[in-house]
């Protein structure tokens, strides 16, 4: 472990400026890579993170700025622009051909030839040896589909092997791992890095990144925010670095949070102990009538698995689900449709809205599909549902027979609700519902919801936004790595315990 | 460092067995299931008819189907890639009036011959820039390489044209004997043709990015490998398959005529996925595709000998197909539920 910042850096990228069409993803970042040190990109969705990877691994063309790699200046057009400059990459999703043998994919467009063209015997050699360097026994002609992800990650990693890397990315190489597999990557990892190899590592787990890494750089909407020692950056300072503070007129509105609920009688919905192995651990939620609850944690920390199990969206392998206190089988989501729960993805483009519909169509979809296609919906009701919430969410422009792809993120939004809202759910799970769109139309859907459950509605409330949260639910469940860590009274917390609680708490204990 | 992988312990049983040779092997199920069924198909008519399984009769096998079965090895680098090549009935139809009006006017084969090729690999390079360079379907893009080779043949003739070229005739009448058994040069082609197509994709660096392609193209590209160049190769060696069948035909039949090939890129479709090829990409064989222009062959023959109407082949391969595609999934779905 160096991490001496006197070693001159084997990557420097200065003033990285990347623009796509509306967006400036990266804003002048400069980002250094030392030879021996695991060093972490740290940022929410969106911070630039990925944009910054795809520059250095030449995927994508930079806009302005100047990447040296050991102190020469590259221009990398292609992947193997980079590859040939030492630099590699494993990826989250493992980008190997799981249609050839292990053998192969370590070797490929390496492979060593004799005078009959490829020497097969020789590739399989020189793919063990490369294996074993990590530790990995493994039969070199198995399929690449055969092995779980993990050792596919490591396959991986020894392909990079074969390339001479100096520089090794790794981008979010655990998201699909478990705990054991996780030991094994770091491990390796480890090893690399005491041979002399820089790593970059990107993981949206706290945990995992201080545990492996010495070094940590943090972005925030396209900018380097800063650059610190894993030992000077304590875990708060990160998340407040990673989210930033949000100031303005929100703070302004009333707190929904501080309305009293009458949780004597049954919830609307108890889950306990749902969990899915590799994906969700052990986590627990309730929510009563006119509640709202806010379901905190940074991006990756099992937030959008929870409530897709409790609208059956995904199945979960263990734990109970009860509905109005009886049992329901959650196995798809129009089992939670019948107990009258809806539910809006936080991917709004992709599993929202229907660009080509109108207004009007899209937010009747949801009724239409709960009365069943045979019975449509009379013109003169569909016509005041649509007044209705066109009206109450103010939706802008006020013309119901657009094509919703011509509306802005925000009205979209307030689209997707008007649909759910017009089932009469008495369960609505909103999965990150004001990202990404602007402050005025951020502050209409929170009124609403906050109206809403007022009057009876019961909310389950995914944001990033930690104030946003705190601000509008009753009570917090706190996610991390996976998991539930505890369940909190926001009247009991400001936003900086909660930084705290999401950063250090140790898993299950629940200080407040 | 301790071993990561907990090999599981070697056991000389017939499931670990198995086991290993799944793990290693599971994309030649479909081909191994290809030959059995040409097993059972020539057991079956031997015993049938008695005198089905001669060496006549086996060599007529080769002789009938040599133009598909170098269609075959074009069309099994396409699908490899998960691609499409519906062009190749038509490349075939077109090189073979164009290499015949060639030879009618006096043009020697030496000169007919690289003509028909290069003409033929144009076609496929077209097809291949279009999918690659803009970003076209291969099913769209070879589907404008099928009407402009039909167009084209059309252009060089209306009717047949018959070869006269000595060179060429001699491509087909003459057998070397063994025995009963013989074959033509044609026949000879075709088998060179599957030799060097298996040898490419086996051990090549080419050949293997062929199969990283269809796994995964996108993986491909982050691997480094040259994916641009790869995938207008295979569309080019389409091409140029489809004017050595055309060739071959033109020899086999003694003329060139625009009409000819009409449906046949759909009978070498049917082949190469009968022959164990995942219409999905990233598996397959020459060799198998081989299989499958016997199993194609002897279906034909297995009708004609019942005095049975054509159509019925269709009919048979069709419901071979339907089984083919049915088993393939079936594998694909184990092993992605293995991963």
């Amino acid at each position: 472990m160096l991490a001496d910042t006197d070693v001159p850096p084997v990557v420097e990228m200065r003033g990285i400026t990347i623009r796509f069409p509306g967006v400036l993803a990266l804003d002048h970042v400069d980002f250094f890579l030392r030879p021996g040190e695991v060093h972490s990109l740290m940022g929410e969705n969106g911070a630039g993170k990925s944009t910054l990877i795809k520059a250095l691994t030449g995927v994508y063309q930079i806009d302005s700025g100047t990447i040296a790699v050991d102190g020469q200046a590259r221009r990398f057009e292609t992947t193997a622009d980079a590859q040939r400059a030492g630099i590699s990459t494993v990826y989250q999703e493992v980008n190997l051909c799981s249609n050839l043998s292990v053998g192969e994919n370590v070797m490929l467009g390496h492979e060593p030839r004799g005078r009959f063209g490829i020497d097969w015997n020789g590739v399989h050699r020189e793919a063990e040896r490369h294996l074993t360097s990590l530790g990995l026994e493994l039969d070199t002609r198995s399929m690449l589909s055969s092995h779980s992800i993990a050792i596919q990650q490591l396959v991986a990693i020894a392909r990079a092997m074969v390339l001479d890397c100096s520089v090794l990315i790794l981008d979010e190489p655990t998201s699909s791992l478990d705990r054991g597999e996780v030991e094994q990557l770091f491990s390796v990892i480890r090893d690399l890095r005491d041979k002399g190899v820089a790593i970059l590592f990107v993981s949206h787990f706290l945990e995992q990144v201080y545990e492996i890494s010495d070094r940590i750089t943090v972005l925030r909407n396209g900018q380097l925010v800063g650059e610190h020692l894993i030992d000077d950056l304590p875990r708060d300072a990160l998340v407040t670095e990673m989210i930033g503070r949000e100031l303005g007129d929100l703070a302004a509105l009333s707190k929904n949070a501080d309305r009293e609920i009458d949780r004597t009688g049954t919830p609307v919905l108890r889950a306990s102990g749902v969990s899915r192995r590799g994906v969700l651990q052990a986590s627990d939620i309730d929510v009563y009538d006119g509640e709202v609850v806010g379901i905190a944690g940074l991006l990756g920390s099992g937030r959008t698995e929870l409530v897709r199990m409790l609208y059956g969206a995904d199945r979960a392998d263990a734990g109970t689900i009860e509905v109005d206190g009886r049992e329901a089988r959650m196995h798809a989501p129009r089992h939670a449709i019948g107990h009258k729960i809806a539910f809006s993805s936080e991917n709004r483009r992709e599993e929202g809205v229907v660009a080509d519909l109108t207004v009007a169509e899209n937010m009747i979809l949801g009724l239409q599909a709960q009365r069943g296609w045979l019975k449509p919906v009379p013109k003169a009701e569909r016509d005041a549902i649509v007044a209705e919430y066109m009206d109450a969410l103010g939706v802008r422009p006020a013309d119901p027979t657009l094509p919703v792809g011509n509306l802005s993120g925000g009205n979209q939004q307030k689209v997707l609700l008007a649909r759910w809202l017009a089932t009469a759910p008495e369960l609505l799970i909103l999965d990150e519902p004001t990202r990404g769109i602007d402050v005025g139309a951020k502050a209409d859907i929170q009124r609403k919801v906050a109206e809403l459950s007022e009057q009876g509605l019961s909310v389950i409330f995914i944001s990033s936004e930690l104030e946003e949260v705190l601000r509008i639910a009753q009570r917090v469940v706190v996610m991390r790595d996976r998991g539930q860590i505890g369940t909190l009274d926001s009247s009991d917390v400001d936003i900086d315990a909660l930084i705290d609680y999401i950063a250090n708490s140790e898993e299950g204990s629940v200080t407040r | 460092m301790t071993a990561v992988e907990t090999a599981q312990p070697e056991r000389r049983t017939l499931t670990g067995a198995l086991g290993t040779f799944t793990s290693r092997h599971a994309a030649v199920l479909p081909t191994i299931a290809a030959v059995a069924i040409l097993i059972v198909l020539l057991v079956g008519a031997q015993m049938y008819f008695g005198n089905f399984l001669t060496a006549r009769n086996m060599s007529a096998l080769l002789l009938d189907n040599a133009y598909l079965m170098v269609l075959a090895v074009g069309m099994t680098f396409v699908i490899v890639t998960a691609g499409i090549d519906l062009s190749v009935g038509s490349v075939m139809a077109f090189t073979g009036i164009f290499g015949a009006s060639l030879l009618a006017s006096g043009v020697p084969l030496v000169i007919a011959l690289p003509a028909m090729l290069v003409s033929g690999a144009a076609i496929g390079l077209l097809i291949g820039v279009l999918v690659q360079y803009f970003n076209v379907q291969p099913f769209i893009a070879s589907l404008a390489g099928l009407f402009l080779g039909r167009g084209l043949a059309f252009v060089v003739s209306l009717s047949s044209i018959r070869v006269e070229d000595p060179a060429l005739l001699w491509l087909q009448s003459t057998r070397f004997r063994l025995g009963d058994w013989y074959i033509t040069p044609t026949g000879i082609i075709a088998i060179v043709a599957v030799v060097i197509g298996a040898l490419v994709m086996h051990f090549t660096r080419f050949g293997r990015t062929v199969y990283a392609v269809g796994g995964s193209a996108q993986s491909a590209r982050l691997m480094g490998l040259n994916v641009a160049r790869t995938t207008v190769m295979v569309y080019v060696i389409s091409g140029l398959c489809g004017g050595l069948a055309g060739l071959v035909l033109t020899a086999y039949s003694g003329a060139g005529y625009p009409r000819n090939g009409i449906g046949t890129e759909l009978d070498v479709i049917a082949v190469v996925v009968i022959g164990g090829t995942l219409l999905t990409g990233g598996r397959g064989y020459v060799l198998g595709s081989m299989i499958g222009v016997f199993v194609y062959g002897t279906i034909k023959t297995i009708i004609s000998f019942m005095g049975a109407e054509q159509s019925w082949t269709h009919i048979i391969v069709g419901g071979l197909l339907l089984l083919f595609i049915v088993v393939q999934r079936a594998i694909v779905a184990r092993s992605e539920r293995g991963s």
